[in-house]
């Protein structure tokens, strides 16, 4: 089924309403081999706005993420994050553009070798070059942020628990107050209470440090909690709307998401 | 771009910069910050601060401030909010603001603000002594889990002589295509060259008494006793006993043994056990192997040097060198392989958590595997030389 697209980037309905875009994609393919995983897939992201990402297993959310940081070769077409051309960025202007951005892998993907206040302060180093009291009073800061205990900061990633492990990687996407901030799945692996304190920390964090976050997730709860608009991936295409949006999309698989037993449940709490 | 964050492209535009004053307003210090206070404008924050403290009035900038203007603040992140409240002496300074955005982010940073903890202090030789104990304890612990483990293999391998389907053979025959076939070609080489050397060394020394010949001495005793075996231990304890190491770690990372566990396939029966197994076998094939490409090496080395024909080579090795002298350097190999794999396996299944950890014992398996290899040969020596073999 085509997607039935009206507005600019994959929305369903216009929500730009004069915001600067963030995150521009134009056209976007990526292919492994014969296997295309996305194709002609345009994607808007609007300052100051949470947009969750979601889809089947299989369609890409965390490939798409990754051909956004361009950790995937892009095949054809064009990617601008904070007004930038990242098919011909480099040197000086590529690590101004990485040091406005944060990310936030899956596992945490924290340095083991070094202590999590280390793995805060790397960023820091390489970016700003701050006095080194100024950095540790920072991840210090950036931990108790966070919701980490003060003592996290002198612990090695491997004595956390999950949990942690992923606050303590939101604490180094943060580490320079990052324009546009990249999570992936960042609830999955949590217990019910810590996946909605962590949305509520999503939330007060947006609100405080005015971020843009574009977050995969199949949390059906983070969706509501947090997320402006969501984004579904579908037949390798996006398609934007508001929850409102999506709940009267017709697609069989936006139907079943929504619709089902848990997208009811989570809806009913909402 | 005066948006939060924005990517200023333009190196034309003038670098933005925080400005800083100590003021007196009604008597009371009061630190007024203007401009751009975020972590890309800090890094000379402190000559800027020199400079406004020369410039206040007279001991106004003695102490913390408790009081800031900020609104002529342009830009804000948390590190330029986390900087004013440390010059004004804490989160408790009131802060005045022009902007809402930045009154917010005053209210976040003064709810995290800690205290950094400062490293602990102690003093080298209390340090000295804890690393040391630890150590002690550490190399204790590792003494009898090794034990446990050649206790725990020798168990399986009784049981596995009761009924000796326990006896892995697939996986047996697998490990030796990796460990023995796949060896055959690097073995070969470096023992064909270290031949060569020693054939060559050989002939440069003993012409010097008119002793050439004795060179084919030089090569056989040498090969057989202890270079082809050795060399060939060297070589496996680097490739096979390494990824032993590795393979197992890594499945001890992604809880692979656990898995194993719960589904009640003994790990040492099952992974331990053949590779085990394998390298006992596969190690005499190798040193037999090493061997001849050793001897191959000095007698093509004594072709070109001394004018010996490969026949004349190989009589005189008969003639000269006794059969004891091989089976000396085969009795070593099998015991050698044993001693590789057990170090290898035991190391992978030490390995706990991170992957940083595989890499550790890798490492601590190879050394330790060369080491004990070294160790039990000169062990071999002695043996041999009380038996006058």
């Amino acid at each position: 089924m085509a997607a039935q697209t009206t507005a600019e980037g994959g929305q369903l309905v216009d929500h730009r309403d004069g915001r600067e875009v963030v995150l521009k994609l134009r056209g976007v393919r990526t292919q492994f081999g014969d296997h295309v995983v996305h194709d002609k897939l345009d994607f808007d992201v609007f300052r100051g706005e949470v947009v969750g990402l979601v889809g089947g297993s299989g369609s890409g959310k965390s490939v798409l993420l990754r051909t956004i940081l361009r950790l995937n070769p892009l095949r054809a077409g064009k990617i601008e994050l904070l007004g930038i051309d990242t098919r011909a960025v480099y040197g000086r202007t590529e690590r101004e553009l990485l040091s406005h951005i944060g990310v936030q892998f899956q596992d945490g993907a924290l340095f083991s070798s070094l202590s999590v206040a280390d793995n805060i302060i790397l960023p820091i180093r390489e970016h700003a070059g701050l006095d080194e009291g100024l950095m540790q009073s920072i991840a210090a800061l950036k931990v108790a942020l966070v919701g980490l205990p003060p003592d996290t900061g002198d612990k090695k990633p491997s004595e956390l628990s999950g949990g942690m492990r992923k606050r303590a990687s939101l604490a180094r996407a943060l580490a320079l107050d990052p324009a546009m901030l990249f999570l992936d799945e960042p609830t999955a692996g949590l217990d019910p209470i810590g996946a909605s304190h962590y949305d509520e920390l999503i939330g007060q964090l947006r609100q405080s440090l005015g971020l843009t976050v574009l977050m995969v997730t199949h949390d059906l709860d983070s969706l509501h909690a947090v997320c402006d608009r969501i984004a579904v991936l579908l037949d390798k295409r996006v398609v934007v709307g508001t929850m409102e949006e999506m709940l009267a999309y017709d697609h069989p698989w936006v139907r079943e998401y929504f619709h089902g037993p848990r997208g009811r449940a989570a809806l009913k709490q909402a | 771009m005066t948006v939060n964050g924005g990517v200023s492209t333009n190196p034309a535009m003038a670098e933005p910069h925080p400005t800083l004053r100590f003021i007196e307003r009604g008597g009371a210090p009061v630190l007024e910050v203007g401009g751009t206070w975020t972590a890309f404008t800090l890094h000379d924050l402190r000559q800027r601060l020199d400079k406004a403290r020369r410039a206040a009035p007279r001991g106004s900038a003695a102490k913390a401030p408790h009081a800031v203007d900020a609104t002529h603040v342009e830009r804000l992140d948390t590190t330029g909010a986390l900087e004013i409240l440390q010059l004004a002496g804490g989160p408790k300074a009131a802060v005045e603001t022009g902007v809402k955005d930045h009154a917010e982010l005053f209210e976040v940073v003064k709810a995290n603000m800690v205290e950094p903890v400062p490293p602990r202090q102690v003093d080298f030789l209390a340090r000295w002594l804890e690393e040391l104990g630890r150590d002690l304890v550490d190399l204790g612990k590792q003494i009898v889990s090794l034990c446990a483990f050649v206790g725990e293999i020798i168990v399986i391998f009784l049981e596995a002589c009761v009924s000796p389907k326990r006896f892995r053979i697939g996986a047996v025959v697998q490990q030796m295509f990796e460990v023995w076939v796949k060896a055959l070609l690097i073995v070969g080489v470096l023992t064909f060259l270290i031949g060569v050397v020693i054939a060559y060394q050989g002939v440069q020394q003993l012409r010097q008494f008119g002793a050439e010949t004795f060179t084919v001495e030089a090569v056989g005793i040498s090969m057989f006793r202890e270079l082809g075996v050795l060399l060939t231990a060297i070589i496996v304890a680097g490739r096979s006993g390494s990824a032993f190491t590795a393979q197992i770690g890594t499945m001890q990372v992604n809880q692979e043994i656990d898995a194993m566990r719960t589904i009640g396939l003994n790990p040492i029966e099952w992974l331990v056990m053949p590779r085990i197994a394998a390298l006992v076998l596969s190690m005499p094939l190798l040193a037999f192997w090493g061997d001849m490409t050793g001897l191959l090496g000095g007698a093509v080395a004594c072709t070109v040097y001394l004018d010996f024909t490969l026949v004349q080579f190989f009589d005189r090795l008969r003639d000269t060198v006794g059969i004891w002298h091989f089976y000396t350097g085969m009795i070593k190999a099998p015991v050698f392989g044993f001693i590789i794999a057990a170090i290898g396996c035991f190391e992978g299944l030490q390995v706990k958590g991170s992957a940083e950890s595989v890499g550790q014992l890798t490492t601590r398996s190879v050394v330790e595997s060369i080491f004990c290899v070294i160790v039990l040969d000169a062990v071999f020596s002695i043996i041999f030389l009380l038996a006058n073999v």
